[in-house]
């Protein structure tokens, strides 16, 4: 429970900083810390009190003499594995919106978003 | 002698719920440090500090992972979350003249 | 005043979806897909790690699917920062002889660390991402201590490619022998725990590994670098 309310915090901290703050780099600080808390919160859904880790190399995690597992002893696997493809996207996403930042400095020698207002009447 | 190795026997048990209950608080205590290095990450006017707060978060993160019995997810975060973005941030900060008006 | 409205606008939605998760339980135990990936798991993949035979083999889908997203993001990123002048004037400056020597001195570990993770992906936790976001935080250890050190794009994108089209005719292989894209019985399963078991998930692994790496890469260099042939 204190992990959902955390992670819920992360993200709704990271919302603030994308539509409050002016600087461009900040607003792409606040979806990196609102994708950690994304990530944190999926994979707290898939936690169970007192199991293991989903790598089985011990023959006590087996059921006896066949090759099956226990299911009552090892922890969900599916959200880590969802988990591991949102983390690289993550990182190439910020890094493509890094790129457009760097190309609109260079137009205008600023990064704040107030200096950007041709499209406006 | 025997005596003694059963006493030892019978506090097993305890030793290990208080070892469980300290890490439950240490958990609590990383997460509230998480908190406080966002709002901090949010409110500073200083970039590079708000950059470094940010792979701080990530490196935490990947601590409480550890706790939650993911491996693989916690090596995943630490290699990209605290190395690979804190890198391309600084870069981005380094070629715009970072400092928020 | 617009700080106050965002503030009690995200508040209300906050607790909102607060009371929703709260009425989750946290930490009971799982029904569904997830009973039969683990139960299942080893006696049809042969690999310890359930996670891998789970992103390789289960949802081997996704996994080709995320390749393609990392590859186009980097192709963006090189495209958006061409013909930009802004990287020419960023200078370097010389760095420190502890950093010189660190890095001489753990450049090559962490290049073997990175390789021995993606080999090893289906027995100990690792694989393909972790692998080659190693190896490119350690090519970043050598761009931050070498001034003049530059990558050769050609090659970097050859080995790209390579391994990209590795991963598709494995996936093609599967289709023509076995009947289903990505199928596993392409090669012997053999035994639980050995190196050389899992079927065809040791060679997929290796080839995101190199792909991932090489990508990952590339991007920094593209961010650094400082004269129009680089």
């Amino acid at each position: 429970m204190v992990f959902f309310a955390a992670s819920l915090l992360l993200i709704f901290i990271g919302l603030y900083a994308a539509l409050v703050k002016r600087n461009l780099v900040k607003i792409i600080i606040g979806l990196s810390i609102m994708d950690t808390g994304v990530n944190m919160l999926i994979i707290s859904l898939g936690f169970v009190k007192g199991r293991t880790a989903p790598i089985i190399s011990l023959k006590e995690l087996f059921k006896k003499g066949t090759l099956l597992v226990d299911v009552s002893k090892v922890v969900d696997p599916l959200p880590q594995a969802l988990v591991l493809t949102a983390i690289v996207i993550g990182v190439a996403v910020t890094a493509m919106a890094l790129s457009v930042v760097i190309r609109m400095y260079s137009v205008k020698k600023s990064i704040e978003i107030d200096d950007f207002k041709e499209l406006k009447w | 002698m025997t005596n003694m190795l059963k006493i030892k026997e019978k506090q097993e048990p305890k030793r290990r719920r208080k070892m469980a209950e300290l890490l439950q608080y240490f958990m609590l205590f990383l997460i509230v440090l998480m908190l406080a290095l966002a709002l901090f990450a949010v409110k500073t006017k200083d970039l590079l500090s708000a950059v470094i707060a940010s792979g701080f978060i990530s490196l935490v993160a990947s601590i409480v992972y550890l706790y939650l019995q993911a491996p693989d997810v916690a090596m995943t975060e630490a290699a990209i979350g605290a190395g690979i973005t804190t890198l391309i941030f600084v870069i981005t900060v380094r070629k715009t003249k970072g400092k928020e008006k | 005043m617009r700080k106050i409205i965002a503030i009690i606008f995200l508040s209300i939605v906050g607790l909102y979806i607060l009371s929703l998760f709260a009425q989750i339980p946290f930490g009971k135990p799982y029904k569904g897909v997830s009973e039969h990936y683990v139960e299942k798991g080893i006696e049809e993949n042969r690999g310890s790690n359930l996670v891998t035979s789970i992103v390789v083999n289960y949802r081997g889908f996704d996994t080709l699917g995320e390749v393609t997203v990392l590859f186009l993001a980097a192709t963006g990123l090189s495209f958006l920062l061409f013909s930009c002048k802004c990287v020419r004037e960023f200078k370097r400056i010389k760095s420190s002889l502890v950093l010189r020597t660190a890095t001489d001195t753990l450049f090559p570990l962490i290049l073997v660390f990175g390789t021995y993770i993606f080999i090893h992906g289906h027995l100990t936790p690792g694989g393909g991402f972790q692998g080659g976001s190693v190896i490119a935080s350690g090519v970043m250890l050598l761009f931050l201590a070498y001034r003049r050190f530059h990558v050769s794009h050609k090659v970097l994108s050859t080995l790209e490619s390579l391994a990209g089209i590795t991963f598709a005719a494995i996936g093609l292989l599967g289709l023509i022998y076995a009947k289903s894209f990505l199928a596993n019985s392409v090669l012997p399963l053999g035994q639980w725990n050995k190196l050389l078991s899992a079927g065809v998930i040791p060679l997929i692994y290796i080839a995101v590994g190199f792909k991932v790496g090489a990508e990952l890469s590339g991007l920094i260099a593209d961010m650094i670098s400082t004269t129009k042939e680089d």
